[in-house]
Formats: C-alpha cells, sequence, structure tokens
C-alpha cells in the first residue's frame, strides 16, 4: 500500500449558502508526482485542496488517500499523510517562537521532547530556518514566514505536500529560493497556484480548474501550451511561452 | 494616517519580547515562582479597603526591586502605564463627584472620600499594570502562559492570552491597513464619521472570525485535539523558594502594619 496515492473519484462540494464549488472533479496521483491546480479566482481550487487535508468533507462523491477513504474517522491518519501550507503563514504560524511552532505537529502526534527535537531541526535545517527557531513568527520578513510555515509542515514527516499559492507575497529572489527547496523535496507534491512559471519549474502535471470542474489534466508543457483552454480557465501564457516583447524571439519547443 | 500614542505602543509592544529575553537574577527565577508571587500581590493590592492610600506605599517596593534588580528601563513602564492610565482615571473620576463626604482634613485643606478613593485606585491601577508588565519583561508570556498552566489555571484561558498576544500584531495591521485605506479616500473629514466607523469595525470583526477559522484548520491539519504542547521545562531551586517566601511575608506583614501611619503618629507624639 503506498502512502502517497491520492484519487478523487467524482467529487462534489457545495457551500452551506449554496454555492457549488466542485461539480464532479475526478483525478489520481500517485507515488513521488508533482501536480499543479490552476484556474481563475473562484475556480474551486482552495475548496479542492481543503478536501485534500480533511477540512472539508465531498457531499458527494469519495476522495482516498493512500488506501483510506477520508472521512470523519480517518482524518487522523489523513492528516498525518497530507501537508498542507496554507496562503498565508500568519495563519498557520500560531505559535510564539518559530522552534515551538515546528513542534506543535510532531507533539500533537504523541511524540516527546527527545522524540520531537531531532525531527524540529532536521525540518528547520531544510528549510534554512534553524538560525531563526528563537524569533517570535511576526518578526519574519515574507520569506522566512514561508518558509517556517514549510518547516512546521514537513516536521511532521507528511507523505503528500500540498502548498497554497505558496510563491504568493514573495520578492523574486524568496520565489526562487522557494522554488529550490520545493524542487529538492521527494514528497508527492500538489500546488495550487497563479504563478504558472513556478508549476512549469515544479510540475510535470497541471489540472486546469474551472467553475469546479477539471478542463484539462495533462502534462504541464502540454496544457499551457493551450491557449483556448488557459484563456477560458482565466489564466493566460506563462511567460517564458511568450514572446520576447522587444525582438518577438520564442524558444524553440523541446526536441 | 497619523498613529495614535495607543497604536504605537501596541506595535511597539516586540519591545517587552527582548526585555524578557535578557539575563538577570530576576529572569532566571522560575516562571511559577514569579507568577505566584505576582498573584499573591495583586490579591493583597486589591484586598485593601476603599480609602486605602498610605499603607499602599509600601507595596511599591516590590515593582521597584524587580524593576531594578531586572534593569528593565523606568521609561519603558511609565510610558505603557501612562497608556493605559485613561481606563483606570475613567474608572475613577466619577468618585470625587459622588463621594463628597470629608474624611480627612490636612491642615485647613478638606479632601473628601471620592478624592481618597480615585487616589487609592490610581495608585492600585500602577501596581498591579506595573507589577504584572515587569512579570511580562523579566519572564516573557509564552513562560507565563506554561507557568500558568502548570499552576492548574484552565487551558482555555491560557489559550486565549497566548493567542490574543499572538494575533494582537497581526489585528493592529489589519485595523491600521484599513484606516490608511480610509483617510486616503476621505477628504475634508467627509467620510471619517461614524457610519464609516460602524462598517470597518463590522468588517475586521468578520476577517476576524474567518481569520480564526482559517488558524484552526491550520492547527487541525497538525493533529490539533485541543492541547497546546508545550517545550518548556521548569526548575524550582532555593532562589526561589526565598523569592517566593520572602516576598509573601513582606506583603502580609504590610498588609496589617502601615508604616506610614506608625511614623506619623510617633511624630504627632514627639511632636506634641
Amino acid at each position: 500500500m503506498s502512502h502517497h496515492l491520492m484519487e478523487a473519484d467524482n467529487l462534489f462540494y457545495t457551500y452551506p449558502d449554496g454555492t457549488a464549488a466542485l461539480q464532479g472533479i475526478s483525478f489520481r496521483i500517485t507515488h513521488g508526482q508533482s501536480v499543479a491546480l490552476v484556474g481563475g479566482n473562484g475556480a474551486g481550487k482552495s475548496t479542492l485542496l481543503l478536501h485534500l487535508c480533511g477540512c472539508l468533507l465531498p457531499t458527494q462523491g469519495t476522495l482516498r488517500i493512500g488506501n483510506l477513504p477520508v472521512s470523519r474517522q480517518t482524518l487522523a491518519a489523513v492528516r498525518k499523510t497530507v501537508g498542507m501550507v496554507f496562503q498565508d503563514p500568519d495563519d498557520q504560524l500560531f505559535m510564539p517562537t518559530v522552534y515551538e511552532d515546528a513542534a506543535f505537529g510532531p507533539h500533537n502526534l504523541g511524540l516527546d521532547a527527545q522524540q520531537v527535537r531531532p525531527l524540529v531541526e532536521e525540518a528547520l535545517r531544510r528549510t534554512g530556518v534553524l538560525h531563526l527557531q528563537n524569533r517570535p513568527p511576526f518578526r519574519l520578513s515574507a520569506g522566512e514566514k514561508r518558509r517556517a510555515a514549510i518547516a512546521s509542515v514537513l516536521a511532521m514527516s507528511p507523505d503528500i505536500l500540498v502548498l497554497d499559492e505558496p510563491s504568493a507575497n514573495l520578492d523574486p529572489q524568496a520565489r526562487r529560493e522557494l522554488i529550490d527547496l520545493l524542487r529538492s523535496f521527494e514528497h508527492t507534491k500538489i500546488i495550487a497556484t497563479h504563478d504558472l512559471d513556478l508549476a512549469m519549474d515544479l510540475c510535470e502535471r497541471t489540472i486546469v480548474l474551472e467553475g469546479g470542474k477539471i478542463l484539462l489534466d495533462g502534462p504541464t508543457e502540454e496544457v499551457f501550451q493551450n491557449e483556448q483552454v488557459l484563456l477560458k480557465a482565466r489564466l493566460g501564457k506563462p511567460l517564458r511561452l511568450q514572446g520576447c516583447p522587444i525582438c518577438g524571439w520564442k524558444k524553440p519547443p523541446a526536441g | 494616517m497619523t498613529g495614535t500614542v495607543g497604536q504605537d505602543i501596541l506595535l511597539n509592544l516586540g519591545r517587552i519580547d527582548e526585555l524578557a529575553r535578557l539575563d538577570s537574577p530576576i529572569h532566571r527565577l522560575d516562571a511559577r515562582i514569579k507568577v505566584l508571587t505576582t498573584l499573591l500581590f495583586l490579591v493583597f493590592v486589591v484586598s485593601f479597603p476603599k480609602y486605602t492610600v498610605s499603607a499602599l506605599f509600601p507595596f511599591f517596593l516590590y515593582p521597584f526591586y524587580l524593576m531594578t534588580a531586572a534593569h528593565v528601563p523606568a521609561g519603558f513602564l511609565l510610558r505603557r502605564l501612562a497608556a493605559v492610565c485613561p481606563l483606570a482615571v475613567l474608572l475613577g473620576i466619577w468618585n470625587p463627584l459622588l463621594d463628597r463626604q470629608t474624611v480627612l482634613s490636612v491642615g485647613f485643606l478638606a479632601v473628601s472620600g471620592g478624592w481618597l478613593s480615585f487616589c487609592s485606585i490610581l495608585l492600585r491601577f500602577g501596581l498591579t499594570v506595573g507589577s504584572v508588565l515587569i512579570l511580562i519583561a523579566t519572564t516573557g508570556l509564552e513562560s507565563v502562559c506554561a507557568a500558568l498552566e502548570k499552576i492548574k489555571i484552565p487551558r482555555i484561558f491560557v489559550l486565549q492570552i497566548l493567542f490574543l498576544y499572538r494575533y494582537l500584531f497581526v489585528l493592529t495591521e489589519e485595523a491600521a491597513r484599513m484606516l490608511r485605506a480610509r483617510s486616503i479616500r476621505s477628504f475634508d473629514r467627509r467620510g471619517t464619521g461614524l457610519l464609516s466607523f460602524r462598517g470597518m469595525a463590522g468588517s475586521l470583526l468578520l476577517r476576524t472570525f474567518e481569520r480564526a477559522e482559517r488558524i484552526s484548520q491550520a492547527m487541525y491539519c497538525r493533529a490539533f485535539e485541543g492541547r497546546i504542547p508545550t517545550t518548556q521545562t521548569f526548575h524550582i531551586n532555593r532562589q526561589d523558594i526565598f523569592f517566593f517566601f520572602f516576598w509573601t511575608a513582606f506583603f502580609a506583614v504590610f498588609r496589617w502594619i502601615n508604616p506610614v501611619s506608625i511614623w506619623s503618629r510617633l511624630f504627632e507624639g514627639i511632636s506634641g
């Protein structure tokens, strides 16, 4: 059995106010895959992500993580498997210091202080924020906060990483560093983003959402060549696939 | 938008954390001991009758000792006291108006009960708020909270304090951004009235609810089950025990003995 498997079968979700946010979503993500979830505002990305970590349960259809269907009974196992990095690090870093925040998850999994320390230190080292471990989170820069938020999830040793807009509010340097960091992870990754260039860098597969449905699901390079679909999904070609604004030169497709 | 005094102090709250990270004999004391001693101090100060003024003076020794031994700058403390002072004044200012009976006369000056209790309120405000500020500035709020949990204060209250402190900054910044957005779109004070304030307060409240929901989702995603784990370890040694018993004895003695009135009686005795 693989913990890294994620399979959605005809997911529907309707908010209490009647908004039908997901309308029949099906996909299968296997071990080690890196998948971009793209779509305009209100396409259903965030709703889908909240399903992946068990914060919302589908009104219809099933979602399987590993071989477990996500339900109230399996929530603990699901949350151990899936590490969710929220869009606003301030929502995620609620403990007084960076160290304590990273230790929050492992402690809740029942580990004692001696077992928690190496896990936390390793997570902080991997994300490059070990030197900030005693700092309160509100004192960090946006880039540092993002890294600390990722560390707080890594410390729980999840098999699947789910990230919501990881490059939002980062300066270009912090964004490049984040891409390098994420590339170094061997986890199965699901990244919801508007940053299509980031998706090209990190994900071999892209799912395009529109109006709560999957518009297209395929290899990233192919999806981003399909201008019609991108426009329909309120997106546009990634910058690097557009011509040079000065000379009009385009990089010829690989192969 | 020009920042008000209160807001500057709020945004500068991190200073108290910096102070808490310094080192001194007071910083090294066990957090539980400091919390317990300060709690006792508060109980004693509050327990005096309403006209008490002079008997409160010896109690200034406790915050004063902590302040000097822990190198907490007096300016830091006074500025923060001044910021919350209006609250105490607002509470006490009605006393001189309502309670006009003369209870004390100093020479030809007749002092009414109202003024006396007003002074008492201000003194107690300085003592209690001051000593709690010093406690946080020498211990750090997270250690204070861990200590509160250790001495069996219900977890729900401790969580509230922790979260209040963590999100104070986020909320203040959010409010400051809203005020800024309002001020750049309001001309000649138009649009700065109560109506827009009502809208802003409402939307800030809704945003707070939404944020609270996201935070709780983030917590549940990390296996939260109602208990905030603490990485703090505590250790009581001889200095801690001495500190606790010395100050408890001190509070108890000066609760019943008022040196000021004894001295004045002595003085009267000598001069009479």
